[in-house]
């Protein structure tokens, strides 16, 4: 039974706004999916960090134990374990269903600016304003990390993994790439702070924001620049950028409030999505299906493409 | 009844019913009567007299052991049992892997085949059990049934085997296959019979012995006897070599005679000997020669001992030796246990040694001897060990090649070739290096006598001691000759920079260093300098004035001299100034380090200009990218599950390589004491050495910070930094800017300002909150900023930067507490920071790219909105009393209002405060509709060429 393939849909955007999350631990400081994309994480600058279900718009858990507000969180492949970090200097692993604080990583010398599980949690890598991009082991009990990653000259922003590399943004506008299975660094120079770093779903391009309100598209292997896209305004804060779950499309936070999306290929501004009045800070991409998170202010606003029909309600909910 | 009142208690308990009903029945009934009663239960034993009851063993008592009496741990039945894993744990040091869970409940019918290991202790399986299980050959890596190496191995099988003959059968019940081994030897060339190996040239013939020669005892191993006809022996051809049977090594482990061998079956059964009588007692050669496969047998070669078990089989046509000399007597009779000679009955513990000179054999050898082997009684002869030969005094063992150079004039140059290319100076070579050598090296290497005394110049004569300055007038007389090379003016320099260090030297008195040997050693590579240094300071902290004159190498030059006096007395300043602090906040190192050397990273990211240039041609790619070999630990390669891409380098990290650090005084900023141009010139040369060396981690702001100092003007280090952002954004405010900047501030460094470059200068300017936030303290800050605010409010600059403050911030990165006070002071929420916390945060300095501030107020949200002026009016009700914090706010709505503003252009100029709500609800509308036009107004930059690349991305996923 050969059929044809069905052609492909267009890809959508997430236009709709499906649910507005006010998450009262102040200001917002990053959002993100999990793995599977059923969950979310918001980072407060009120030292919380909490759990949402973002389809439903229920708040899950709230993990307190952090010291300072907490700057970026990330969950393990298996969904068992999150991390965080934030401006005490610390990097924190939880456990989820019990909301305890597993461990705590000391040993950055400034606030932690980003934080990543590898791909099967057994490494947190967390970047940090002391220029330092440090690796902590999971498993066995040592305090101090496996490998600190001093190349950079100022401090790191942001931090991708994937199963074998490590993609770093710093302020001193050099993304680097640690390569371990080949042993070998690549530094890219940007020119401008860096302040967002991620890898293409398909692992041959790395885009990287930067605060001249430009991002760019950069190929891994050569780094030669495959595309840039600018339009959007970023000159002060440390914003996301990602990419959309087919890697069709580029999308970044903006400080006027809004979300841009451009096509990868071509570059046009796609869309520039309305989200709040202040600076939108932090946006996470939905791994499988056109979903967004955007992160303004006090609130979390999950974003769905036009076609996307509310989920079923159970008839007990 | 008095015996069981004596009975311990359960059995009175148990007793009593009986008794009671005795007493129930009839009081005064005899014992007869007894029996009569019903008894209920079983009685329990009466107690052996004496003996306790067992009590219940404690628990600390319960303990268990392994099979060799070692204390186990328990762990608990659910953790694993005795002693598993790894502290208590399951897992291991290196983590737990969870394997899935497969329930067996859908198989259990299936696993019905119990073997017998089933129901075996693992004892019983381990190598000395019953079944013991052992690495054997499998089928396909057994030989061929009909192999003839095979065959062999039946053979011993079959001699050591309990049944002999029994692989008869397994001949005759064959698989017909042949071994990878066979087909593989086959294929190289091998044929049966032969053996394996290269071929060889035939050994000229021995004398055969003659064949009718009787042996007795063992016979000769029989040789050649394959070739024993061919005469002719062609010089180049070769052979292949002869299957040679492995010396058979196994044990005797049954109680058969020496040599028996079991009737071989192919010999009973075939006849494949010729009706050969199968021999039962042959030599050992004999055998092997039978278990190589010489089945030829001929009848006159069987000339050994030979004897015969169980007479000749059926099948046999020949039995010629019926009457071998086997005779009953030649056996043993009578089973019985056999005395062993020395009484011991098998003990073999170690004997008394009764012989001295054995003790002192034992007492010098201490050790195991191996079985088999027995201590000699004769010590072999001494080896005479010969000293190794006197080195001479200056011997270096290592070699290093001198390049060849002479005296001509390149030789400068390719010096400083060589030394370069070498990458760090080595003090060795510099030693070798001619035009380092100061006079007294070159005096020893060329074997001139030394110079009496020092070198007399007229300076010594400042020297306080009369003794030696009437000698040395004596002898300056004599050497005055010598000496006249010495420079008139170098003189003058010594005398100018030696006037400025006495002036120290009185300022520091004798509170300078005292040099003990094991303290601070400055100079500790070079020992001659070292020593003229403690003599240095051991004279001045004796009050002499001109000390440094007189402790100088006389063979130095003055300029030579004087460097060293300056090295000298820093060294002095510097270890006495830190003395105290130091000694008694650090230790010394366990492990000497090498001083002289800096780590730094072998590969350094190229020159940024370049790359600026790069970015901003857009040429991505070879001119932006360093490429470093990076060298990630090993722990980190396993959690990744990569294998670790240089597994035999210990390097973590980059490669670092050693650089000269030169000398620790390069790094010194003491107030320069000398204003002569020379030293001058060294210390500008030293510090161009040292520019590699720079800190390890400069900030992105280090370079401005330099450019700061160049042109000693804050607004050009402000451009500076602000270059780095993205100007085309910021020029169609710069304009405003400038604007405001001429209206409002009055600028105290204008002119130096206007000096510059006009433009670039002015699109940079700051607001003089700015400098003041940075410069001033905050009192300050407070008061100009709302006086700033004032201003501002007066005035409604119709378009600014939205967030002019921030914007400000972040071109200026290094972002100033005030800011930082700025962001807190917004939070609408007061009491999520607590006071402390902001006061560190005060102190806190900030770097890179901000986070946005917390909150612009509570409530503003795109799908509630609410009025603005509500919101600004709960935060001044929030905080009525902090007025500067009130200014905060006020400012922070004026630059979201003017935000908005920004796109309106110009619309709402010179509005007041009390129509923000209205603006506001006009903004959002604006908003939205601004973002249709922001699509439209998107410039494509050279989207062609970017669409080109991206194609010919391999597949790219789209």
């Amino acid at each position: 039974m050969a059929f044809p393939e069905p052609k492909p849909k267009k890809p959508e955007l997430p236009k709709k706004l499906v649910q507005n999350l006010e998450c009262k631990q102040g200001a917002v400081r990053a959002v993100r999916f999990n793995v599977d994309g059923n969950y979310c994480l918001t980072c407060g600058s009120d030292k919380s960090l909490k759990l949402w279900n973002p389809h439903k718009g229920t708040l899950l858990k709230t993990y307190s134990g952090h010291g300072y507000e907490v700057l970026d969180a990330a969950g393990s492949f298996d969904n068992s374990q999150l991390c965080s970090c934030g401006a005490d200097k610390t990097v924190v692993l939880w456990d989820v269903a019990s909301g305890q604080v597993i461990r705590k990583f000391r040993g950055h010398a400034g606030k932690v600016n980003c934080v990543q599980f590898n791909e099967e949690a057994t490494v947190i890598l967390s970047g940090s304003i002391d220029s330092s991009v440090r690796c902590w082991d999971c498993r066995s009990r040592r305090p101090d990390p496996i490998q600190i990653l001093d190349e950079a000259k100022d401090g790191v922003s942001s931090l991708k993994v994937s199963d074998y590399e490590i993609l770093s943004g710093s302020v001193d506008g050099r993304v680097r790439r640690y390569d371990l299975r080949a042993g070998e660094l690549y530094s890219d120079y940007i020119g401008s702070p860096v302040t967002s770093v991620c890898f293409s779903k398909d692992g041959q391009c790395t885009l990287a924001a930067s605060l001249d309100s430009t991002l760019r598209l950069l190929d891994k292997d050569t780094g030669e620049l495959l595309g840039e896209y600018t339009g959007h305004k970023n000159t002060a804060y440390k914003l996301d950028c990602c990419l959309s779950e087919k890697d069709t499309h580029v999308a970044s936070c903006s400080e006027d409030g809004k979300v841009y999306f451009w096509d990868l290929v071509e570059g046009s501004l796609m869309l520039s999505l309305p989200v709040g009045r202040g600076v939108v800070q932090s946006l996470s991409f939905h791994p499988s299906e056109p979903g967004l998170l955007t992160a303004t202010e006090g609130h979390v606003q999950f974003w769905r493409e036009e076609s996307h029909m509310a989920e079923k309600q159970l008839p007990g909910c | 009844m008095a015996a069981p009142a004596r009975r311990p208690p359960p059995h009175v308990t148990e007793a009593w019913p009986r008794r009671r009903a005795q007493k129930m029945a009839a009081p005064g009934a005899s014992d007869s009567e007894e029996e009569e009663l019903a008894g209920y239960g079983t009685a329990l034993e009466p107690l052996p007299e004496g003996e306790r009851i067992k009590k219940p063993v404690p628990l600390q008592e319960q303990t268990v052991k392994d099979e060799k009496g070692r204390y186990k741990r328990f762990h608990g039945a659910f953790s694993g049992g005795f002693s598993a894993g790894y502290f208590n744990t399951v897992g291991s040091k290196e983590g737990w892997a969870p394997s899935t869970f497969v329930s067996s409940r859908q198989k259990r019918a299936d696993k019905t085949a119990l073997g017998p290991e089933d129901f075996m202790d693992e004892e019983d399986l381990s190598e000395y059990g019953i079944a013991p299980k052992e690495i054997t050959t499998t089928d396909d890596f057994a030989s061929k049934p009909k192999d003839r190496i095979k065959e062999k191995a039946r053979h011993i099988a079959g001699i050591t085997s309990s049944i002999p003959g029994t692989t008869a059968l397994d001949d005759l019940i064959a698989p017909a296959k042949i071994t990878i081994g066979v087909e593989l030897l086959r294929k190289m060339g091998w044929k049966e019979g032969q053996g394996v190996g290269p071929r060889v040239k035939r050994k000229p013939r021995k004398q055969k012995p003659d064949p009718e020669v009787k042996v007795y005892g063992c016979a000769l191993p029989p040789e050649g006897s394959e070739d024993e006809e061919d005469e002719y022996q062609p010089a180049n051809v070769t052979f292949a070599p002869k299957d040679v049977m492995p010396v058979d090594l196994t044990p005797k482990e049954n109680v058969r005679g020496l040599g028996y061998q079991g009737l071989d079956p192919t010999k009973a059964l075939f006849g494949v000997s010729g009706g050969e009588h199968p021999s039962l007692f042959t030599d050992g050669s004999e055998k092997t020669s039978n278990l190589l496969g010489d089945l030829r047998h001929s009848k006159g070669r069987k000339l050994g001992i030979s004897g015969q078990a169980f007479g000749v089989g059926a099948l046999e046509e020949e039995d010629d030796d019926i009457y071998a000399t086997e005779t009953l007597s030649k056996y043993d009779t009578v089973l019985k246990d056999e005395e062993p000679g020395d009484m011991l009955y098998g003990w073999t513990a170690p004997k008394q040694y009764k012989n001295k000179k054995g003790m002192e054999k034992e007492i010098r050898y201490i050790g195991k001897i191996l079985d088999g082997f027995s201590l000699a009684s004769k010590s072999s002869a001494t080896k005479k060990t010969y000293l190794p030969p006197d080195l001479p005094r200056d011997y270096r063992p290592v070699h290093y090649f001198r390049p060849v150079i002479t005296a001509r004039n390149e030789n400068p140059l390719l010096l400083q070739a060589l030394v370069e290319s070498t990458g760090k100076l080595e003090t060795d070579a510099l030693q070798q290096n001619r035009h380092t050598l100061n006079a007294s090296q070159r005096r020893e290497l060329l074997g001139e006598t030394a110079l009496k005394g020092p070198s007399p110049s007229v300076l010594e004569y400042l020297s306080g001691k009369d003794k030696e300055r009437i000698k040395e007038v004596k002898q300056a007389a004599e050497q005055q000759m010598k000496t006249q090379t010495l420079p008139q003016q170098s003189l003058n320099i010594s005398s100018f920079s030696y006037g400025v260090h006495q002036k120290w030297q009185m300022a520091l008195g004798g509170q300078l260093a005292t040099p003990s040997s094991s303290d601070f050693k400055p100079f500790a590579k070079n020992p001659e300098k070292q020593k003229r240094y403690e003599d240095y300071i051991e004279s001045l902290k004796q009050g002499q004035k001109d000390t440094s004159e007189s402790h100088t190498d006389p063979g130095m030059t003055e300029w030579e001299r004087g460097r060293e006096r300056e090295e000298f007395f820093h060294a002095a300043v510097l270890y006495k100034s830190s003395n105290p602090v130091l000694s008694s906040r650090f230790t010394r190192a366990k492990h000497e380090d090498d001083t002289d050397k800096v780590e730094v990273p072998r590969d350094q990211e190229m020159d940024i200009d370049d790359k600026e240039s790069a970015v901003k041609m857009k040429m991505f790619g070879k001119l932006t990218r360093d490429k470093f070999e990076w060298h990630p630990e090993k722990l980190l390669c396993k959690r990744f599950n990569v294998p670790d891409p240089y597994s035999d380098s210990l390097i973590v990290g980059l490669p670092k390589v050693k650089r000269d650090k030169y000398s620790v005084f390069n790094f010194l900023t003491l107030p320069e004491s000398t204003t002569t141009t020379i030293t001058q010139t060294i210390n500008e040369k030293m510090q161009q050495n040292i520019s590699p060396n720079k800190p390890k981690k400069p900030s992105r702001w280090d370079v401005s910070d330099k450019e700061k100092k160049k042109k000693d003007s804050i607004s050009e280090f402000i451009s500076l930094a602000r270059s780095k952002v993205n100007i085309q954004q910021q020029q169609p405010e710069s304009v405003i800017e400038e604007d405001r900047s001429r209206t409002n501030e009055p600028l105290p460094n204008k002119a130096v300002n206007e000096s510059t470059d006009q433009k670039e200068e002015e699109e940079s300017r700051p607001s003089m909150d700015l400098f003041k936030a940075i410069f001033a303290s905050s009192s300050d800050e407070k008061s100009s900023s709302s006086e700033e605010d004032s201003d501002e409010e007066a005035h409604q600059p119709p378009s600014s930067v939205p967030n002019s403050e921030s914007t400000k911030h972040a071109n200026l990165p290094d972002t100033s507490s005030a800011d930082v006070q700025e962001c807190m002071a917004v939070t609408s929420e007061p009491d999520l920071v607590p006071p402390l916390l902001k006061e560190e945060l005060d102190k806190v300095e900030e770097f890179g790219p901000r986070l946005p501030p917390v909150s612009f107020s509570k409530t503003t949200q795109e799908h509630e909105p609410v009025s603005l002026a509500s919101s600004v009016e709960a935060n001044q009700k929030e905080k009525p009393k902090k007025n500067k914090e009130k200014h905060k706010v006020k400012r922070e709505h004026k630059h979201k209002k003017e935000k908005k503003k920004k796109r309106k252009k110009h619309r709402h100029k010179g509005k007041h405060k009390n129509k923000k709500s209205e603006k506001n609800s006009n903004s959002d509308t604006v908003d939205s509709s601004d973002s249709l036009s922001d699509i439209e107004e998107i410039i494509d930059l050279s989207s062609q060429e970017l669409l080109r690349r991206l194609k010919h991305l391999p597949a790219m996923k789209q």
